[in-house]
């Protein structure tokens, strides 16, 4: 007679595996083994929890149980104390799905993550993969853009542009050859939303991309993964190998006849390429440097053909809009609490372009992935509806700093984001709001940095980060930034202060206004973020305490 | 015996968009991109040897010359800095008496700043060969390099 054996879940996402993950899989095998304990071994992409990483969890009849962080010494007492049965330890957390960091998010992208095998198609169809995709197939591409423009999708990449419009513009250039690329090229110090997706939930990724290239008629994609990211890029390749084998993409997506064939590429750490044009660039083997606009991609995109170029998260969106449809997803978000509005309420307008864009009062549809990183005691992927603030953010879900002094400040959208002092904390989070006050969303990335953070050094440190990034093409850019790096440098060094202030906001207006690129036309938001709200780190004068 | 450059140009054809591909083989098979490989790429994929060694110069990631045996890559971006990488990475150089960007004369070990490696919610992070480390401090890094004889 034979037991059962238990299922065991230990994270292969990459953050997972930078703090041991791999050797508490070991360990658990091998004393299971030595106590004759039947475990089946389930890699399972992260909850996003990461300060509970490597986080194992066990499946019992009370649901998945979660214990984190474990080490691999932690194993043969998590064993004896009951591991198996999600007995009581130190480092119980309880039920996973009910751990208020998780229980109080909005997970709609992430819905999978965590729970599943990531490179298991069965897994994938038995957690409603595909669904999209096989609606999809049933309509005509008009169909397809019109339900994602209707849904409000704006691109997560960080420019926040319709998804719907650029589909449509895409779906309406006629050419022989349409090309969907991915940008995938994750640069942002705090951001690894799209790490996690093609580590941890690749066939999503792929579902989207698919149900792109049906809406638009394209044929051939790419996925532009950065190198930095060695482990999604195997994933992304092993997913797509077991895609195209099941009939998912290739010469007859489902027997359907249409084709779609998908292929990575990897970028050679040139942060720069994660704007788009500079990325087609890459792709079709060049230097990444930055192309004028018009033409836009949507026109005169990769090799000259129309392409839809959006981010990973925005591209993992269209499966859940298609799956639940437009209304579904456009009930999350910002309109939604302010227009107390019904599913039945909310304007359809049926020639309703630029629907997300054009709503007044800044409407956001659906949820961003936030994902909180840097000096803070719970760093984690927390994905909610539009218009929750910073504080709830960091005071509720982050807990504060990790290493327990008071917050200084928080950068929001990447290293092109500003500095976001106290008094900005309950503006809610969504896109025109911050952009009211000189701030982004992003990609929503949020790093935060406690009391002993000098933010002239991290002003100069964005300009010098523009230096090392620049693609050269433009001057305010290329010359801009390293003119800044001096001056900031000699306003630490008290030369001239108050001139070189002057000088520094005059070289910032340049750059903001004369760069080709977000590159150089956002380096200013962090550094006179830092020097507007932090001027006492500059030598000069402190701004009168905030009420 | 077989030339590693010319297996790769085999089983590269020249199509669009080839050369970041064959220049990723050509790296993973020899540690970095020989000048001398330059003007058969540019031969086999109709290109000029200004744009191939462009393309090679352009991007972080590619090396004319060999690296050490073993690569430390620390991260300074901001996430990472919020926790100490700066001092982290001043501690690397220092114990390995290595300069960032720099190779030591031995020819062990090459320290390289990196701009995110997305572990930005346990950083500070680096990475040494092939492994991801965070929840980085500058004793756990000295162990780390113990163990690899550094």
């Amino acid at each position: 007679m034979s037991t059962a054996a238990t299922k065991i879940f230990v994270p292969r996402d990459s953050a997972a595996l930078a703090v041991g993950a791999d050797e508490v899989a070991a360990a658990l095998l091998r004393e299971a083994a030595q106590r004759g304990l039947h475990v089946e071994l389930v890699r399972n992409g992260s909850r996003g929890l990461f300060w509970l990483e490597p986080l194992v969890e066990v499946a019992t009849p009370a649901g998945r149980i979660a214990y984190g962080p474990v080490a691999p010494e932690d194993v043969p007492a998590l064993l004896d104390a009951g591991l198996l049965t999600g007995a009581a330890h130190a480092l119980r957390q309880g039920v996973t799905e009910e751990i208020p960091y998780l229980a109080r998010q909005e997970r709609l992208t992430f819905a999978r993550m965590g729970i599943t095998d990531p490179l298991s198609l069965a897994d994938y169809e038995a957690h409603q993969g595909w669904v999209g995709l096989k609606r999809a197939l049933a309509m005509d591409g008009a169909a397809i853009v019109q339900e994602v423009t209707q849904a409000g999708l704006r691109g997560r990449g960080g420019a926040a542009f319709p998804a719907g419009i650029k589909w449509k513009t895409v779906a309406q250039t006629a050419a022989a050859q349409k090309y969907i690329v991915c940008n995938a090229d994750e640069g942002d110090s705090g951001t690894y939303s799209d790490r996690m997706t093609m580590e941890g939930d690749p066939f999503m990724l792929i579902e989207g991309m698919t149900i792109a290239a049906l809406a638009v008629g394209a044929t051939r994609g790419y996925i532009y993964i950065r190198s930095e990211y060695p482990h999604a890029i195997a994933t992304m390749q092993e997913a797509i190998a077991r895609a195209t084998a099941a009939g998912f993409l290739g010469a007859s997506i489902c027997g359907s006849g249409h084709a779609f064939h998908l292929e990575v590429r990897k970028g050679a750490g040139s942060y720069v390429c994660g704007e788009e044009t500079a990325m087609l660039e890459s792709i079709e083997g060049k230097r990444g440097v930055v192309r004028a606009k018009p033409p836009l991609p949507a026109i005169e995109g990769l090799f000259g053909q129309p392409t839809v170029i959006n981010n990973v998260i925005t591209f993992a969106s269209a499966p859940i809009i298609l799956a639940r449809g437009a209304q579904f997803y456009r009930d999350y978000g910002v309109g939604r609490s302010q227009a107390g509005a019904g599913p039945s309420q909310a304007g359809l307008t049926p020639s309703g372009g630029g629907a997300g864009a054009a709503r007044p009062g800044g409407f956001a549809s659906g949820t961003l992935p936030f994902q909180l990183a840097g000096n803070v005691k719970q760093g984690g992927l927390v994905e909610k509806a539009f218009g929750l603030s910073l504080r709830e953010l960091l005071m509720e879900f982050g807990g504060g700093t990790a290493s327990g002094r008071p917050i200084k400040a928080v950068q929001v959208g990447g290293p092109l984001g500003a500095y976001v002092p106290e008094s900005q904390w309950d503006v809610p989070l969504d896109y025109e709001a911050y952009a009211a006050m000189g701030a982004v969303l992003g990609h929503g990335g949020i790093v935060v940095h406690d009391d002993t953070a000098d933010m002239a050094k991290l002003a100069r440190y964005a300009m010098e980060f523009c230096a090392i990034e620049s693609c050269g093409k433009c001057t305010p850019c290329r010359i801009g930034s390293t003119r800044g790096v001096e001056v900031i440098a000699r306003i630490q060094a008290d030369q001239n202060r108050e001139q070189q202030v002057v000088l520094l906001r005059d070289l910032c207006d340049t750059m903001l206004h004369g760069s080709l690129c977000a590159m150089g036309s956002m380096t200013p938001y962090p550094v006179l973020s830092a020097l507007n709200h932090y001027p006492q780190d500059f030598g000069l004068a402190a701004i009168p305490q905030e009420a | 015996m077989t030339d590693p450059l010319l297996e790769v140009l085999a089983a590269h054809p020249a199509r669009d968009g080839a050369l970041l591909p064959i220049l990723h083989a050509v790296q993973d098979r020899l540690g970095h991109v020989p000048p001398a490989a330059v003007p058969l790429i540019a031969e086999h994929l109709n290109l000029s040897r200004a744009e191939v060694h462009g393309v090679v110069s352009y991007y972080h990631f590619f090396r004319s010359t060999p690296p050490g045996r073993q690569l430390l890559q620390v991260c300074r971006a901001e996430a990472c800095q919020s926790r100490g990488a700066e001092a982290l990475l001043a501690h690397a150089e220092q114990r390995l008496s290595c300069a960032s960007h720099a190779t030591r004369a031995d020819g062990a070990v090459t320290l390289e700043p990196v701009y995110c490696l997305g572990l930005c919610a346990l950083s500070p992070a680096l990475q040494l060969n092939d492994k991801l480390h965070a929840r980085m401090t500058p004793a756990k890094l000295d162990a780390l390099l113990a163990k690899e004889g550094l």
